[in-house]
């Protein structure tokens, strides 16, 4: 990899993450045109660059595929939604509708002291290490790889789903959550909040984006990249692919539980679709499209496909699955490292053939 | 003479198939061992089990006399001091030539060398190995014969005690070989044994002090190479043909 100091294309997208927080940090005190629906749409493009990048960490970089990272995504948000109603009832004084029509009249114990922010951090932090963990562990050690450990996350996510389409879990069921009202204090739908929330998202962004930059410039990276290429080799030179693995996962699991816990939020609802076997699938594609092993081409799939999906999702909604599948068949075929190739192409062209052969594929 | 490596009536199978059948094997530090032998004999499989990926049905795998790595890990084995190349050159596209060198060097996730220490470690193997101008060349851009050697430096910049060459020559020009003849003679030391296997009988011929052959699994000789070619079975399974 790169120095950071001579790696330009991320340097420029670092950047332009930036200038759009500070343009919409400033549109909060100034009018720019920005409007609290497109900051809206903006934060929630941000936070599913954020999956993204999670998922680039250990598809990319270690070789690993997920196919269920909406279930980290999940768990951040569904405890991002806990907080939030509990949050909101201490200003109401009434417990959510989902448990009203439960018949209950408080909170089960498992909701005990999600009302202070700082807890519920901690909480989604313990139970994305916990699950991810455990699940990393058991799948790591038993050298599982490859299409299995894929096909085993989506039915992990798969299963997860089904456990929260469940009414008397307390989750809310199939309803999911929703009725969010306030924001450490804040009414939520104020056009200040909703654009404020937008700005964390992408100074988040920024952060994990720059984050991960740094871990895969090190040594801990070095090692990453060898585990991909050849892990084998790896352990037979004396390392413990095992632990590197596992501590990459679960950091992966964070990041992706991190983004949904600025996703829901912003939508304002959250109900077991998000845990659905599709999502966890699209996030590879958004990947693939950007160019797998790129960071910057998680960001740009993401944001990308889900801009797509949100002008579509107004104009023709019927023509989505259509478009995705002719995007990915288009990948595949044309751009096999993503949409990254189509800017090699350009950016070495007027420079020659041996520019592009002196600064190989990284894979 | 104390044995670094001692493989005890080891038995391989791969469902009903015996790829090692009871072999015994003991080599001494200090000298070079050549083993020999046709085509799925079981020399690669005798170094998957001495280096922890395949695991023997019964028998034992003994290091340094005390040492009873049968049962370690991968990675136990190798920070232990046993390490190999793989018959296919095995290296990490996605790196250059020093940052190999240095995971070799390094030897593992918790860090025994400084920072100092690891860059004369480096230095010091790329040179050995003849790779000291490509040291910032990406891995993948290497030749065949290159990235054997890159491979061997990235083995023994951990100093192993025990180092085993599945190979080295394979798809080499002589040129290329004679540079490796001559870097396996600078590798040979007296608190070190090192294994070779290979096909090229040329090579095995200057390498080595004693070779072993091979056959379905077995022992079928042990002596120096003057005597394998007079040996009238070894003739017969392997060197005549
Ligand atoms: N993982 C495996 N599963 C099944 N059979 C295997 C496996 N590995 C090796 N074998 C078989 O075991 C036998 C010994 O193979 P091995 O690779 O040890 O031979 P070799 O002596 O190294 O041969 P070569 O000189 O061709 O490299 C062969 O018949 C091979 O097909
Ligand atoms: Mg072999």
């Amino acid at each position: 990899m790169k120095p950071l100091a001579s790696d330009r294309p991320f340097q420029l997208l670092l950047a332009v993450v930036l200038a759009v927080a500070a343009l919409l940090a400033v549109s909060m005190v100034t009018p720019l045109g920005i409007s609290a629906y497109l900051a809206n749409a903006i934060g929630q493009l941000a936070a599913f660059a954020v999956l993204a990048l999670a998922l680039d960490l250990i598809w990319g970089y270690l070789g690993i595929l997920s196919l269920g990272h909406g279930l980290f995504f999940g768990i951040g948000g569904y405890i991002v939604a806990m907080h939030l109603l509990k949050h909101s009832s201490e200003v109401t004084g009434r417990v959510p509708d989902f448990m009203q029509f439960m018949g209950w009249s408080s909170y089960p114990f498992y909701w005990a002291g999600l009302g202070f922010f700082p807890y519920a951090l901690l909480v989604a932090a313990v139970v994305t290490i916990l699950i991810s963990g455990v699940f990393g562990y058991v799948s790591f050690r038993s050298r599982v790889d490859g299409v299995y450990f894929a096909i085993i996350t989506q039915a992990l996510v798969y299963v997860a789903m089904l456990l929260m389409f469940r009414n008397d879990t307390g989750f809310g069921g199939n309803n999911g959550m929703t009725g969010f009202l306030v924001l450490f204090g804040w009414p939520i739908g104020g056009s200040g909040v909703v654009i404020a929330m937008a700005v964390v998202s992408v100074l988040l962004l920024a952060a994990v984006l720059l984050g991960c930059r740094l871990l895969l410039g090190s040594n801990f990276g070095v090692l990453m990249i060898a585990t991909r290429d050849d892990e084998v080799r790896l352990r037979t030179l004396g390392y413990e692919t095992l632990r590197l693995k596992l501590a990459v996962w679960c950091l992966s699991a964070l990041i992706a539980a991190l983004a949904g816990m600025l996703y829901v939020p912003q939508v304002g609802i959250i109900n077991p679709r998000l845990l659905s076997p599709e999502l966890s699938l699209e996030i590879a594609v958004w990947v693939a499209i950007g160019g797998r092993g790129h960071l910057i081409g998680a960001v740009i799939g993401a944001m990308l496909v889900n801009a797509l999906k949100f002008w579509l999702s107004a104009a023709a909604p019927e023509l989505w699955p259509f478009i995705l599948s002719g995007l990915i068949v288009l990948v595949v075929l044309v751009f096999p490292n993503g949409l990254v190739d189509l800017a090699k192409l350009k950016l070495t062209r007027p420079m020659g053939i041996k520019r592009l052969a002196s600064e190989p594929e990284l894979r | 003479m104390a044995a670094a490596l001692l493989i005890d009536d080891v038995t391989v199978e791969f469902g009903s198939f015996r790829a090692i059948d009871g072999l015994s094997l003991a080599i001494d530090y200090g000298e070079v061992r050549a083993v020999i032998g046709p085509n799925g004999a079981g020399k690669t499989t005798m170094l998957d089990v001495a280096s922890g990926i395949t695991r023997a049905k019964q028998g034992r795998v003994v290091f340094d006399d005390t040492i009873d790595i049968t049962r370690s890990s991968e990675s136990d084995i190798a920070r232990a001091g046993v390490r190999r190349k793989f018959q296919k050159p095995s290296i990490f596209e996605g790196l250059d030539v020093r940052q190999h060198i240095a995971i070799g060097a390094q030897g593992g996730l918790r860090r025994i060398l400084s920072p100092y220490a690891l860059a004369q470690r480096v230095d010091d193997v790329l040179a050995e190995v003849g790779l000291a101008d490509l040291a910032l060349r990406p891995a993948s851009e290497l030749a065949h014969g290159q990235k054997q050697w890159l491979e061997i430096g990235m083995v023994l910049a951990s100093q192993p005690k025990v180092l085993m060459l599945d190979e080295p020559v394979a798809g080499l020009t002589d040129e290329e070989t004679e540079r490796t003849v001559a870097l396996v003679r600078k590798l040979r030391r007296p608190d070190r044994a090192i294994v070779v296997v290979e096909h090229d009988m040329d090579f095995v011929e200057q390498i080595a002090d004693r070779v072993t052959v091979l056959h379905e699994g077995r022992t079928l000789f042990e002596g120096s190479m003057q005597d394998a070619r007079a040996d009238a079975r070894v003739v017969d399974v392997y060197l005549g043909r």
